[in-house]
């Protein structure tokens, strides 16, 4: 398959048609701001359906390697990068594939929820299809609308304010509402960059439920934290390190019961028994 | 029974749910600072009348009052010195100047606006606001003639320069704001020079280049791109500061649903500012409303209604006044009774766009509305009630339904809070 | 669905060559719309630019008659009888006396009401009493003209006079009536030396300048690190100290910047000053700013130009006369511009 898709060939993603997921490797993948290094030599496949945990001690470079997969990190104006990012076997970077239709596949949830304040709920879910150009029918926005906010979690709670303001949600909600709307344009691949960390406890626990429900459709490539929610709703996890001065590598990867139980590396195990970081 | 004292140990009250919670009032102005300051006003004032009025042939209101204003700055000065020492004292008297300085910057405005509005209203009625000069000379009365045409040719002029300078103005912004480049850094220097380039220049410059030549003759067209040339900066940095104020996790989220530039900027970055757009507008209009000196070189004036800015000679309001002012034969002749009319109306134009601008909410348009409608019916009433009365309702209409719209943008957008203007 | 899958994960496979560990150069693929609206945003961009150059450009060219008509003495010559003698010099000098004392006016209650802004008012007055100064910068510059001219005048003549008798024996060409005066209280009798001068005229541009130079110091000011402001009043600190220690070494490129931003704004102002001035053009009595009479560029060009708009060396003439004001009063701005960004923190100007 190609990275490059007609428009129309994924117009209207409905019920049946169900986006299938991608496997999405990095190779040998370096990053820097102006001359700092931060990223050295990142490895790393994110298979399909899988959910994979990027976890370590802050300014490790998780986020950065997150933000290159789906092509932000050429957004800030210094950040240059070496390296293989291929999404079933297509470089990202290297093919001729618009730089918005990668956006498209690999979609992305901040870590705080930034619904657009100028758009309804509603609004806010088809937005990404305004965005990207799609045209979609009426009565096929109502119920891409329900089947996203659906699989979001998000549907029996404002299935009666549908036209209210995307800000006047909860903050649990709000993510949710982004979760929903990063659906509505069927990407293959999620990254989320700590989707968690501004909420509290029960938005949390429900937004990890939607996680495990979306495994199903799409690859999830999660960065957090809590090292418990990366036991709970990861199938792998890498663990990322940064030695002082140096740019941020990993140290392990692999499934996440072999991190959380018996990992290779003393530094993993004393990360995930958290004795430092 | 021993005592048992264990200063070593904190102690701790336990709670007393039966005693009230008490507000403890923090005063920023002491009773002593106040006393003070009553003591040194009556002080100062008796001895400058002893000074002024007895022992010096000295006279006139402003006079006494700078004297009487000095001398409270020394009393108090000594006053707060005997009382709490010298670093006490300077900062009373620096709190008088200071003080002082914010109360003379407000006396002009004040001034201006009641000196216009006193001397504007006599000559103002429903006739004054809907004739024009046609066959009225200068000196005729009052009750003759009228400003509608400069009213007319104001609104079309500055609507003319609206309609270039805001899209011209937008699109520099987003280009400072959402694309960079290399020519971004040049571009928003030259955008602060050249809201300093004086008015005149402006008329100069189109003078130059189009009338001169004669690809345009003198006339609303060319007025208007005079204006719009002053308008283009003003609209340019509001919008470029409202532009920054919107958040840009907007912009990532956007990007990473798959979003081009151009689809992010009009679907999210634009609606979000919208109602900040709308301000920066208003204000590139308040900068130019009243401007007079580039249309002294560019338009010609005129004495009757001319509709067609791009053909006929037109009159604006500032021009009018401006000759008006030139014919004047003295105060309370025609002319000059017409220059203050023209004057108040100009003035309350300047200010209701100032109103808007600065107060977006429904309670501005609501005053305005309500404000502009009861002048309507009292100054209208004997005139022509047939005429007055449904425009008032159509004011009260139009009020209204800008409430409504002001609550749909604010509800809409939260981007303006905070824009400083 | 397994999870054991774990020989899949790769880390550093062996097939896989790592010497190229370099920065690639990115391209960014945009569609055609997205250049279309880049492109488009450029040329707005551009327009601006260019528009500066043309005034420039323009200006110069139709004002070259003039300058070859008239060549260096342009610069010097006072007297103004196109196309015979015509000079810059006067207006200049008469430019440049009001704009002095309309900042020497306005810079004092400037800075004081900036200060009360961000140091004394009560919360609840510091939005209203901004917008009110805001205000005074929107009404419009002929409706302060007239306001002078009827209103103000009298009473400005009243105190030019009352210094002219009792302060002229300061040997300041400023004040005095005539070289040497020794003091002579109750010399003159009537206002008619006092009225339409460049008193007059620096007062009222004075109002004009207020508002803007208040707007930049209020923002310089209420930039003042709050850390410093609470370690000074910790300290014991009266509110006149945290002033003067903090806010005051902390804002004074603003003030500076402020004022030379307001002095541009004076050097332009057209109609305001048309309206009260009477013109003269002798160099020895423009600097008497008390006494009858003034001048300024703009004012003149606004004056002159019914009489001399008919083309030829008269019409150039006021283009020159113009050009030396866009030159000057971009000068000014662009100097002010510098020094108000170097003192605050990356936020650009907002007047």
């Amino acid at each position: 398959m190609t990275l490059v898709s007609d428009a129309a060939s994924h117009a209207a993603p409905t019920n049946d048609a169900i986006s299938r997921a991608s496997t999405l490797t990095a190779q040998g993948v370096s990053a820097w701001f102006g001359s700092h290094k931060v990223l050295e030599r990142v490895s790393l496949d994110m298979l399909a359906n899988q959910v994979t945990a990027l976890i370590g001690p802050s300014g490790c470079g998780k986020s950065t390697f997150l933000r290159i997969l789906n092509r932000m990190h050429e957004l800030v104006p210094s950040a240059r990068l070496a390296g293989n990012i291929a999404l079933d076997g297509q470089d990202i970077y290297r093919s001729a594939a618009p730089v918005t239709e990668i956006r498209r596949r690999i979609g992305m949830v901040f870590q705080k929820p930034n619904p657009f304040p100028a758009m309804s709920v509603a609004e806010n879910v088809v937005s990404g299809l305004k965005l990207c150009g799609m045209k979609v029918e009426r009565s096929h926005k109502d119920e891409l609308v329900e089947t996203c906010l659906q699989k979001a979690g998000l549907w029996n709670e404002v299935k009666n304010r549908l036209d209210a303001n995307g800000g006047a949600l909860s903050g649990g909600q709000q993510q949710r509402l982004c979760i929903a709307r990063s659906l509505a344009v069927r990407p293959d691949v999620l990254l989320m960059d700590e989707p968690c960390s501004a909420l509290d406890p029960t938005s949390t626990h429900r937004i990890e439920e939607t996680i495990a429900e979306l495994r199903d459709d799409v690859t999830i490539v999660i960065v957090t934290h809590n090292m418990q929610q990366a036991q709970r709703v990861s199938h792998y996890c890498a663990f990322f390190l940064a030695a002082e001065n140096e740019p941020g590598r990993i140290v392990e990867a692999g499934t996440t019961d072999k991190i959380f139980s018996e990992p290779d590396d003393p530094r993993t195990l004393d990360y995930v028994r958290g004795r430092f970081g | 029974m021993t005592i048992d004292l264990r200063f070593d140990e904190p102690i701790v009250y336990p709670p007393d749910p039966d005693i009230p919670e008490e507000l403890v009032a923090i005063v920023h102005t002491t009773r002593d600072e106040i006393v003070t300051w009553i003591a040194a006003a009556v002080g100062s004032l008796a001895a400058t009348w002893l000074v002024y009025e007895r022992l010096t042939p000295l006279s006139g209101g402003f006079g006494f009052l700078v004297f009487w204003w000095a001398l409270f700055n020394v009393l108090t000065w000594y006053l707060a010195r005997v009382q709490w020492g010298a670093v006490r004292a300077h900062d009373q008297v620096v709190r008088v100047w200071i003080t002082s300085a914010a109360a003379i910057a407000l006396i002009p405005l004040i001034a201006v606006i009641v000196s216009i509005a006193t001397k504007g209203y006599h000559a103002l009625s429903w006739r004054f606001l809907t004739r024009d000069m046609s066959s009225t000379s200068s000196s005729a009365p009052i009750s003759q003639g009228g400003i509608g045409h400069a009213i007319l040719g104001t609104l079309e002029i500055v609507g003319l320069a609206t309609v270039i300078s805001v899209p011209l103005g937008v699109i520099t912004a987003v280009y400072l704001n959402e694309v960079g480049g290399r020519m971004a850094r040049p571009v928003r220097m030259l955008t602060d020079a050249m809201s300093a380039v004086p008015s005149i220049v402006c008329g100069l410059f189109i003078y130059a280049t189009l009338i001169q030549p004669g690809y345009v003759h003198l006339s609303g067209w060319a007025g208007a791109l005079a204006l719009s040339i002053l308008m283009l900066p003003t609209v340019t940095r509001t919008t470029e500061v409202v532009l920054r104020l919107v958040p840009g996790g907007l912009r990532e989220a956007s990007f990473a649903l798959g979003a081009t530039d151009w689809r992010t900027t009009r679907s999210v970055v634009l609606p979000t500012a919208r109602s900040g757009l709308v301000t920066s507008a208003i204000l590139g209009v308040a900068r130019v409303i009243g401007e007079t000196a580039p249309l002294l070189l560019t338009i010609f004036g005129a004495f009757t209604f001319a509709g067609n800015p791009f053909g006929d000679r037109q009159e604006a309001l500032p021009h009018f006044i401006y000759g008006q002012y030139q014919q004047s034969q003295g105060p309370g002749t025609p002319a000059d009774l017409r220059m203050w009319s023209a004057a108040l109306v100009l003035l309350f134009l300047v200010l209701f766009v100032f109103v808007t601008a600065r107060f977006p909410t429904s309670r501005g348009y609501v005053f305005a509305g309500t404000a502009t409608a009861l002048f309507c019916l009292w100054r209208f009433e004997s005139t022509s009630a047939a005429i007055g009365a449904p425009i008032t309702l159509t004011l009260i209409a139009v009020s209204a339904m800008a409430v409504a719209l002001a609550k749909r943008a604010r509800r809409r957008s939260h981007s303006s809070k905070g824009v400083l203007v | 669905m397994s999870i054991d899958g774990g020989g899949l994960l790769l880390q550093a496979p062996a097939h896989y060559k790592f010497d190229d560990d370099v920065p690639m150069v990115v391209v960014t693929q945009r569609t055609a719309a997205d250049e279309l609206y880049r492109a488009g945003a450029r040329a707005a961009g551009a327009i601006t630019l260019g528009l500066m150059g043309l005034i420039g450009f323009f200006l110069l060219y139709r004002s070259r008659e003039a300058f070859s008509s008239a060549g260096w003495r342009f610069f010097t010559e006072q007297r103004w009888s196109p196309p015979n003698a015509f000079g810059i010099a006067a207006l200049l000098v008469g430019t440049i006396v009001i704009a002095v004392v309309a900042l020497v006016v306005a810079f004092p209650i400037a800075a004081g009401t900036a200060l009360y802004i961000t140091e004394y008012a009560p919360l609840r007055v510091r939005r209203p009493l901004t917008s009110l100064v805001d205000l005074l910068a929107a009404i419009p510059s002929l409706i302060y003209g007239i306001w002078g001219a009827a209103v103000l005048s009298g009473r400005v003549a009243n105190v030019s006079r009352f210094f002219a008798d009792h302060f002229s024996w300061v040997r300041l060409p400023a004040l005095q009536l005539s070289f040497w005066h020794w003091y002579r209280p109750f010399q003159t009798v009537s206002n008619a030396g006092f009225t339409a001068s460049s008193m007059l005229a620096g007062i009222v541009v004075a109002l004009m300048v207020l508002p803007i130079c208040t707007a930049i110091m209020r923002e310089v000011f209420s930039q003042a690190p709050q850390g410093e402001r609470e370690s000074a009043l910790a300290l014991g600190g009266t509110r006149w100290g945290v002033i003067r220690d903090v806010v005051l070494p902390f804002g004074k490129g603003g003030m500076i910047g402020g004022a030379m931003l307001g002095l541009g704004r004076a050097l332009g102002e057209t109609i305001a000053v048309a309206i009260i001035i009477s013109p003269k053009f002798d160099i020895h009595s423009l600097l008497q700013p008390l006494q009858t009479g003034g001048n300024s560029i703009a004012a003149h060009i606004a004056l002159r130009w019914p009489e001399q708009s008919a083309g030829g060396v008269p019409t150039s003439s006021l283009m020159a006369a113009g050009l030396v004001l866009f030159v000057m009063t971009l000068a000014v701005n662009m100097v002010a511009s510098l020094v108000v960004a170097r003192s605050r923190s990356g936020s650009a100007t907002e007047i």
